[in-house]
């Protein structure tokens, strides 16, 4: 059953945009299992104060959105989960995210980075192939992982080729630079390199925000078609993306949770004046 | 109305004075270049590089000269180098902020235009003295320390050139910061880092006071890097001074010598850069 619902993207006329509510989808969605949970979350760039408490639970095999205004701490947010933070010096996490079903606090002090980071996988605001040939940068994460077999490296490249939407594409030209394809071929490059590694979460940091609206459809489309595969995390500017893409939407402001819940329900009845505020566009 | 008059007077008399110097600067160059290639080339013959440096008034050639500069300016590449390549390499990733960094950097630079007779003398307490003798290898390990600073200094802007989300990109796909650096950062800044090799060469290869505490100098045939070497700089400064005539040919055609290979490194290293330039910088 598909309930139209409308939404404004806060840059054009309210009213304009439509987006469809998967009721079956919502259903699923309810009942999916904790992957992580966020437990009173906040972070620290030397003695600033960026992230205040947060909680959330981001679901298994589920879509959850990162909205706000620039600067709200969304994309800082992000970098907890895969601790990009600590590539930073006076940098501190306090309280936990916890990865169910294993238990390992993602912010602990105890907790290697690189081990952190062989499990949640990323794909950045700006396509950001390697310098090396296609295969070659799918096959990256595996290296790393200490795969060395051709054969074995091959299949796995196919497969994050595929997954990402990008095999037929590239087939007859793995060997050529990662560089030479445009830059929605490209960010899906990135996809595929992340998949790769079969990571647990997958994080993406505005991942559409440097292409142009046809390279954003088709990367929408593919990270709606991964949550089979993998648990998403994804920041976005754009409301209609959150709205068309995510199954859950946490809403932040000045470094707070302001709101988190199913995204029907940000979107069409939101409990916080300020979030109904942003979505209708009156700031931000 | 005359203040634009006077501005335009001010801008007559800078622009001639600048011409002015350039012209002096271009007439000593050509003067100096034009004296070197007519007496140089007028010396060259064929038994230059096979004949061994002569005894005051007899024919002969550089053979041993060219010889102990050669072998005297690769091993001091290969002490220097490597030395340069990791210290710049911990300026450029591991240690980019730190007090540390701006320490070394700052001696770094020092050291890059500190009189390299400083150096010969250093050399000199530190080997020479200890050791009892002139030798090859301490003028190589001289020229390896002028080499250092050179190589620290490019490896740093060569390095810092690859953009950080290619760092980012291999960090999150839970690659080691070595990892990355060699298997991403080294490759994406490779024809920088060879430009760096050699202006490093150019510079070492025309030195002479580092080596006139060092390897001295050596009238007659010598591999052994354990004894006093020959080699191009100090021949031509004890030829040039002397009286005789073969003698002071034979400078001419050193000098000449030197010239022609720092200017065919000089050439080779920009061309790699200029290509460098325009596709050696992935991802910006």
């Amino acid at each position: 059953m598909i309930t139209r619902i409308e939404v404004d993207d806060g840059r054009s006329r309210p009213g304009a945009h439509k987006i469809a509510v998967d009721e079956t989808r919502r259903t699923q969605a309810l009942k999916a299992p904790v992957k992580a949970s966020v437990e009173n979350l906040s972070f620290y760039y030397g003695a600033a104060r960026a992230l205040n408490d947060l909680n959330v639970e981001i679901r298994d095999n589920q879509i959850t959105a990162l909205i706000g205004p620039s600067g709200c701490g969304k994309s800082t947010f992000l970098r907890c989960f895969n601790r990009m933070h600590d590539q930073q010096a006076g940098t501190r996490y306090e309280g936990r995210i916890m990865l169910h079903p294993e238990e390992i606090n993602l912010v602990g002090r105890d907790v290697d980075p690189i081990e952190v980071r062989m499990r949640i996988g990323m794909v950045f605001q700006k396509p950001n192939p390697f310098p090396k040939s296609i295969f070659e940068n799918v096959a990256y994460g595996l290296r790393v992982r200490g795969i060395r077999a051709q054969l074995r490296l091959a299949e796995e490249v196919e497969r994050a080729l595929r997954n990402a939407a990008l095999w037929d594409e590239v087939k007859d030209r793995l060997d050529s630079s990662g560089l030479s394809l445009s830059g929605g071929q490209q960010q899906r490059l990135c996809i595929a390199r992340a998949l790769a590694t079969e990571p647990e979460i997958l994080l993406f940091d505005e991942p559409t925000s440097a292409l142009d609206p046809i390279a954003t459809a088709r990367i929408e489309e593919l990270i709606v078609s991964l949550r089979d595969r993998v648990t998403v995390v994804i920041v976005t500017h754009n409301m209609q993306q959150a709205a068309r893409v995510s199954d859950f939407t946490a809403f932040m402001y000045l470094g707070n949770l302001v709101e988190f819940d199913e995204t029907s329900r940000i979107f069409t009845n939101p409990s916080q004046k300020a979030t109904e505020d942003y979505i209708t566009g009156r700031y931000g | 109305m005359s203040t634009l008059r006077r501005r335009r007077i001010v801008n007559v008399i800078a622009f001639s004075m600048s011409m002015v110097a350039t012209a002096i600067g271009l007439a000593l160059l050509c003067a100096i270049l034009w004296t070197l290639l007519s007496r140089g080339f007028g010396a060259l013959s064929f038994s230059v590089f096979t004949q061994m440096t002569p005894g005051p008034g007899s024919a002969g050639g550089l053979l041993n000269a060219i010889y102990g500069s050669l072998v005297m300016t690769a091993l001091g590449i290969l002490i220097g180098a490597p030395i340069g390549l990791l210290a710049g390499t911990y300026l450029a990733e591991y240690g980019r902020n730190s007090p540390l960094s701006t320490v070394v950097r700052f001696i770094n630079d020092v050291q890059l235009s500190a009189p390299s007779i400083i150096v010969g003398l250093f050399v000199y307490m530190l080997m020479v003295m200890r050791m009892g003798h002139f030798s090859a290898i301490a003028g190589a390990v001289a020229l390896g320390i002028i080499a250092m600073p050179v190589m620290v200094r490019t490896t740093e802007d060569m390095l810092n050139l690859v953009p950080k989300s290619m760092r980012d990109g291999s960090a999150a796909l839970g690659a080691q910061p070595w990892y990355t650096i060699t298997r991403i950062v080294y490759p994406a800044a490779k024809n920088g880092l060879v430009t760096g090799v050699l202006l490093a060469v150019a510079r070492i290869s025309g030195e002479t006071a580092p080596l006139l505490f060092t390897a001295l100098n050596n009238q007659f045939w010598n591999s052994n890097l354990n004894k006093p070497m020959a080699n191009l700089p100090m021949v031509i400064f004890q030829f040039a001074m002397s009286p005789y005539g073969d003698w002071q040919r034979l400078a001419w055609v050193g000098a000449l010598l030197i010239t022609l290979f720092v200017l065919f490194l000089s050439i080779i290293a920009r061309s790699i850069s200029s290509l460098f330039g325009q596709h050696g910088n992935p991802g910006e």
